[in-house]
């Protein structure tokens, strides 16, 4: 099993290094060429997700991504927000989301749930088992090398 | 690929092309440039998709917020793509229902054939 853990501090500049580093685990460790482009997006949702929530509340903690291809390829965005910031995650219907009174933060928090739970088939977010903070996990298949 | 922005005006419509990468880091960048526009008194926009190979939900945030400003102001505003990977972003957030998405400039802009934008 090979483990790739970066961290980085909460600032949007880092979450393009975490997704070309994703896409590399990914590639080296034999998803299909066809989902990169999802891992890619997945992953830089995930991430701006967990930097968005630090700025919100003001947490300077470093912000994980823990990517592993044991059987599969499966990645963990963990943050270090307080858990009820994760409440209320929802993919918004289309008059909502032109609707003037839905502010960008809503429409942005609700679109990058939607683009995760819509390209990850094997999604789950959960509390950390230690702290504040929720953990993103996401998996997708490997091909036999 | 850094985020690259160029305006050209096309049969009255302002057309805004965008390349390379809008993530969180460069889409207030987009979001400026789009607020310019409409402040300098652009009032038919066409965001052209076409040079963009990575759009995020910031990025998709950021072109809401231009469609709201412009129906503000009684103005159009459309987007130009035609790439598979980022049409399936739109299906999936349920923005194809809210965005007028054109397949090219022309088909945008109506170019003789009335099926473009209207005010």
């Amino acid at each position: 099993m090979a483990t790739v853990r970066l961290s980085f501090s909460p600032a949007p500049v880092h979450v393009r290094t975490a997704r070309l580093v994703g896409v590399a685990v990914a590639r080296r460790a034999g998803v299909a060429e066809e989902l990169l482009d999802e891992v890619r997006l997945a992953i830089g949702e995930a991430c701006t997700r967990a930097v968005a929530l630090h700025n919100q509340y003001g947490l300077p903690d470093l912000v994980t991504v823990e990517m592993s291809d044991s059987e599969a390829y499966a990645v963990r965005v963990i943050d270090h927000a307080p858990i009820e910031a994760s409440v209320g995650l929802a993919k918004l219907p289309p008059d909502e989301l032109a609707a003037e009174s839905l502010t960008d933060e809503a429409l942005t928090t609700g679109v990058g749930f939607a683009l995760l739970a819509g390209f990850v088939d094997d999604l789950q977010v959960r509390p950390v088992e230690d702290g504040p903070g929720t953990e993103v996990r996401m998996v997708w298949p490997v091909q036999r090398r | 690929m850094e985020l690259s922005l160029a305006t050209r005006t096309v049969a009255e419509h302002t057309v805004l092309e965008v390349g390379g990468e809008v993530d969180v880091y460069t889409a207030p960048r987009l979001r400026e440039r789009l607020v310019e526009l409409v402040d300098a008194g652009a009032r038919n926009v066409i965001v052209d998709l076409a040079g963009v190979d990575f759009l995020d939900s910031t990025g998709l945030g950021v072109l809401v917020g231009a469609m709201k400003r412009l129906r503000v102001a009684n103005g159009t505003f459309g987007l130009v793509c035609s790439k598979e990977p980022l049409l399936k972003i739109f299906r999936i957030t349920a923005l194809d229902q809210v965005f007028p998405i054109y397949p090219s400039i022309e088909a945008a802009t109506g170019d003789g054939d009335g099926s473009g934008l209207t005010s």
